[in-house]
């Protein structure tokens, strides 16, 4: 363009300098949008990361107190006469009032007259309502103790809980407390003689339903969730690595085949309630078996599970080197030999390692659990996979729509629970993975 | 025969014909496997196959199709006038007769034959061997119990016997057919490879029976409640349905206050998911070092790993509760059940969506492509603002409708954080209601099907269905082509 180069003047050399300083100005400000730019990249990372605190933080302190329960340790008089003889029978032993023998034995350690009706209701109060059922679970188990007094650590209330884990506001008016000023002094009196402590609390992972937070465990709905588990691991497993098998190593390229391949893509898509939808409609109302049953549920997150199978399955087995299935061939296999000899065993890192993603998404999976009626109040562990039972993440979930306070740390306990088993079902899927994991 | 002990017998004899197969393979060649045309075990593998096969489709055929022979058989036998009568009545009898049933087949034989007699008490005597009744029985009931009974023990003795004789027959029949000619190799892989076949064909049952179990439960309800009324109504208001007032709507299915609230919270949720996913997916890909990326990446994904129950939860106690302190300082009314907590929330649940594919998108950008902005003295951030992301669009695009089908299936979050309240509403601090959260609310609790009530859910779902499939379909024909264009 302009070749001819002018001699500087004055002016020119003015105006380079400010074209200079334009660009000076103007890289100047390409810079700070670049330095602007890569902050919004690490705020966004951060963002996402002081999120994750944040949860697990808050989950933690709301629920790591559900791991201890508040305790009395009493000496329970095993009175004959409430037995009504010193040899009872099974059914004597069964029907005596371990409700009166508990109190007794509270009214007595808190030094409470137990004629004064008013006081005697108000001690026998603190106790939990299930204190009955730990003495008689004791009585039973050995009735040689009848006419003894024992040593029994019994399940304290809900409110004298919340008291001794710091959750208890005792500046709130006496008539709008839980707890009454001579129900605090008789406690405070308990903790000081140490006959109320603080315990691990095995109840969270053995009990199972219950309207009272202090009686309220996790351990039915465990079971029930190991019973879907397998029933996963049954079903979507071997389904999951036939198709899988069959659609990298057999499947022609036709119109069927695409159509598997988009249907599978699909169903990893498709809300996780639209399954429970279909499991209503198919196992339950079409099938008949029982709602609530954990066979249900297993089925529904067993069809969850396939497409997280099936498309891992299918990464693993085509990360086998053609040359394996190719020298196989060459000594004489069959395909269906070069598959089942080299192909998959290769293959079995990969698999089990989506296997375990594909478990723990299906453990956390609660939206489809709702709708085939696991949203059940379930006592009893479930015996059967047929048998009425419930599943962790549900139980949270009805935990944190119960009205009562008391719950909110029984959910986040729970909470911890389930955490605690994805971290190590996850972390196994990892160490799997770096152990074992091939590079050709 | 119970059907699970049938099933194991003919196991046990599949089993035994393994074990004769491959002995007389063995023997028909004197010892000397090498002239055999398939190894011993294929033979083995070839009578199981035969012993098995017939008698397990027997067993599943008839599994299916005796008891609505049976019930067809009963019902022919019920008086006129109960036969006559309404559906809910037929019902009522057929679940009486179920009941009684349940109770007579606890009985002995003897008692069996007592309870046949014209004039025993069967509730009395059901109640004295421990199988109490709730009803006084008709006594057409206890007959027709009676026949169910006997009809179902024989049509079992008769399975038995057929599924068991069918076993030993093909095993027979394969074992006849055993030697160093056959090519069992062969035959044994084909069924293998059917079965494989059979198993790749699961996905599409399970799609079909999605599809066909909505389409049926849906045009159940559309009988009920007219379509333009539930596409188009504003008012959700299903009341509870009375026992017997079924047949009649009782209630108004608008679905547009719930559609309303679905992608109200689903477009918050990606007011969040999609600039957060996608700076970090840049940061990661374009300028953190490996070892960064080897740290943040996996943390990251966590987000996606953790159960919706548990973000739920989160909203519930923790975040909803401090939207509302928050809003109360600074006067704003905001309810902790509202569009914003469950919309932050879920935005929160979608990044490493968001992140984890736009990352391999970005990726997938030839390094060509940059180089050649570089060399033109284009910074990072110009390079990735100008080339890289618009090549990478149609894929990030395929990205966050993936997010936006999530976010639109997503069912614990909004049950516990937006609110039961169907509420067409603008402003973001109340509380609306989903498509999810109305089918868990009509499909929890006592059920009573064939009501508008819990049918409505079989609506919702297949709504559900098609929005999220449509856009699952074209996210993903974006995704792939976006893929083959730089492959």
């Amino acid at each position: 363009m302009a070749v001819e180069t002018a001699p500087m003047t004055p002016d020119s050399a003015l105006s380079a300098s400010r074209k200079n300083e334009a660009i000076r100005a103007r890289i100047k400000r390409r810079y700070s949008a670049e330095r602007r730019f890569r902050a919004y990249g690490i705020a966004a990372i951060l963002f996402g990361l002081a999120f994750l605190v944040a949860l697990f933080s808050t989950i933690f302190a709301r629920g790591y107190t559900a791991f201890q329960q508040s305790t009395f340790t009493l000496s329970v008089v095993l009175d004959q006469a409430a037995f009504g003889s010193s040899a009872p029978t099974p059914s004597e032993l069964r029907m005596a009032d371990y409700t009166k023998i508990a109190n007794r034995a509270i009214q007595q350690a808190l030094g409470v007259d137990p004629n004064n009706k008013a006081d005697a209701r108000a001690a026998a109060d603190l106790l939990s309502q299930n204190a009955d059922t730990q003495i008689r679970k004791i009585v039973t188990a050995d009735p040689s103790l009848v006419g003894q007094t024992v040593k029994v650590d019994v399940l304290a209330h809900g409110n004298v809980d919340s008291l001794l884990k710091g959750q208890f506001d005792r500046s709130v008016a006496e008539s709008r407390r839980k707890l009454s000023d001579k129900q605090l002094g008789w406690l405070d009196r308990a903790i000081e003689s140490g006959i109320l402590t603080k315990k691990f609390n095995t109840g969270l992972f053995t009990y199972g339903a219950s309207s009272k937070p202090e009686t309220a465990g996790v351990g039915v709905a465990l079971v029930g969730s190991l019973y879907m588990m397998t029933i996963v691991l049954l079903v979507a497993v071997p389904l999951g690595v036939a198709a899988a098998v069959y659609l990298e190593e057999f499947a022609p390229k036709n119109f069927i085949t695409d159509t598997i391949e988009v249907n599978i893509n699909n169903l990893a898509a498709v809300p996780s309630i639209v399954f429970g939808l279909l499991g209503l409609a198919i196992f339950i109302n079409f099938m008949g078996i029982p709602r609530s049953a954990s066979l249900v549920g297993g089925l529904v997150l067993a069809l969850m599970t396939l497409p997280t199978i099936i498309i891992a399955t299918r990464a693993a087995v085509s990360a086998v080197p053609p040359s394996i299935r190719e020298a196989a061939l060459g000594v004489g296999a069959s395909k269906m030999q070069s598959i089942t000899h080299h192909v998959l065993p290769l293959a079995v890192p990969g698999i089990l390692t989506g296997t375990i993603i594909g478990l723990a998404k299906a453990l956390g999976e609660t939206a489809p659990l709702l709708m085939i009626g696991m949203v059940a109040f379930v006592v009893e562990y479930p015996s059967t996979p047929m048998d009425a039972a419930t599943a962790l993440p549900v139980q949270i979930y009805m935990w944190a729509t119960a009205a009562e306070r008391g719950f909110v740390e029984r959910t986040a306990g729970a909470t911890l629970i389930l955490l605690a088993f994805l971290v190590v079902m996850n972390v196994t899927a990892v160490i799997l993975r770096r152990r074992y994991e091939r590079r050709w | 025969m119970s059907t699970p002990l049938l099933a194991a017998v003919v196991v046990a004899l599949g089993a035994i014909g393994w074990l004769l197969g491959s002995w007389r393979s063995k023997a028909s060649v004197g010892g000397k496997v090498s002239t055999l045309h398939s190894r011993p075990g294929y033979y083995g593998a070839y009578v199981l196959c035969w012993t098995i096969l017939p008698a397990f489709f027997l067993i599943v055929l008839w599994s299916a199709i005796s008891p609505m022979v049976v019930s067809n058989m009963v019902s022919s036998r019920l008086p006129q006038n109960v036969q006559d009568g309404v559906t809910q009545a037929r019902s009522l009898t057929t679940s009486a007769i179920n009941t009684i049933e349940r109770g007579l087949a606890t009985l002995s034989a003897e008692d069996l034959e007592k309870a046949a007699q014209p004039n025993t008490d069967v509730k009395a005597l059901l109640l004295s061997k421990g199988a109490p009744l709730a009803i006084n029985p008709e006594p057409y009931a206890v007959n027709a119990a009676l026949f169910q009974l006997q009809a179902k023990r024989s049509s079992q003795l008769l399975l038995t016997i057929s599924a068991i004789g069918l076993a030993l027959l093909c095993l027979g029949f394969a074992l006849f057919q055993v030697g160093p000619k056959l090519r069992s190799r062969n035959a044994v892989e084909r069924v293998a490879l059917a079965g494989l076949f059979a198993c790749s064909m699961v996905a599409i049952l399970t799609t079909l029976g999605i599809v066909l179990s909505m389409l049926f439960e849906s045009i159940h309800f559309f009988g009920i409640v007219p379509i333009q009324d539930f596409l188009f109504g504003t008012v959700w208001d299903p009341r509870f349905s009375a026992a017997g007032s079924s047949g009649e709507a009782g209630g108004q299915f608008g679905l547009l206050p719930l559609l309303w609230g679905t992608l109200y919270i689903s477009f918050v949720a990606l007011l969040v998911a999609v600039p957060v996913g996608l700076f970090s997916a840049v940061y990661m890909s374009e300028y953190a070092s490996g070892s960064v990326r080897l740290m943040t990446k996996p943390l990251l994904e966590i987000l996606a790993g953790i159960p919706t129950i548990v973000y739920g939860f989160f909203a519930l106690i923790t975040f909803g509760p401090l939207l509302r302190d928050l809003g109360a300082h600074v006067g704003l009314s905001i309810s902790a059940t509202s569009v914003l907590t469950a919309g932050l929330i879920m935005g929160v649940m979608l990044i490493p969506f968001v992140s984890s594919l736009s990352d391999d998108i970005i990726n997938a950008v030839p390094q060509s492509l940059r180089e050649g902005s570089y060399g033109l003295g284009a910074t990072q951030s110009e390079t990735i603002k100008r080339v890289i992301l618009p090549a990478a669009l149609p894929g990030i695009v395929g990205a966050i409708l993936l997010a936006a089908s999530r976010a639109i299936g997503e069912t614990m979050i909004v049950v516990l954080a937006a609110g039961i309240a169907p509420n067409l509403t603008l402003n973001p601090f109340e509380p609306v209601t989903t498509i999810t959260v109305k089918i868990v609310s009509q499909l929890t609790g006592d059920l009573e099907f064939n009501s508008p009530q819990t049918l409505v859910a079989f609506a919702l779902g297949l709504t559900l269905f098609v929005f999220t499939l449509a856009l699952n379909i074209y996210a993903l024909y974006i995704v792939r082509k976006y893929r083959e264009q730089y492959e």
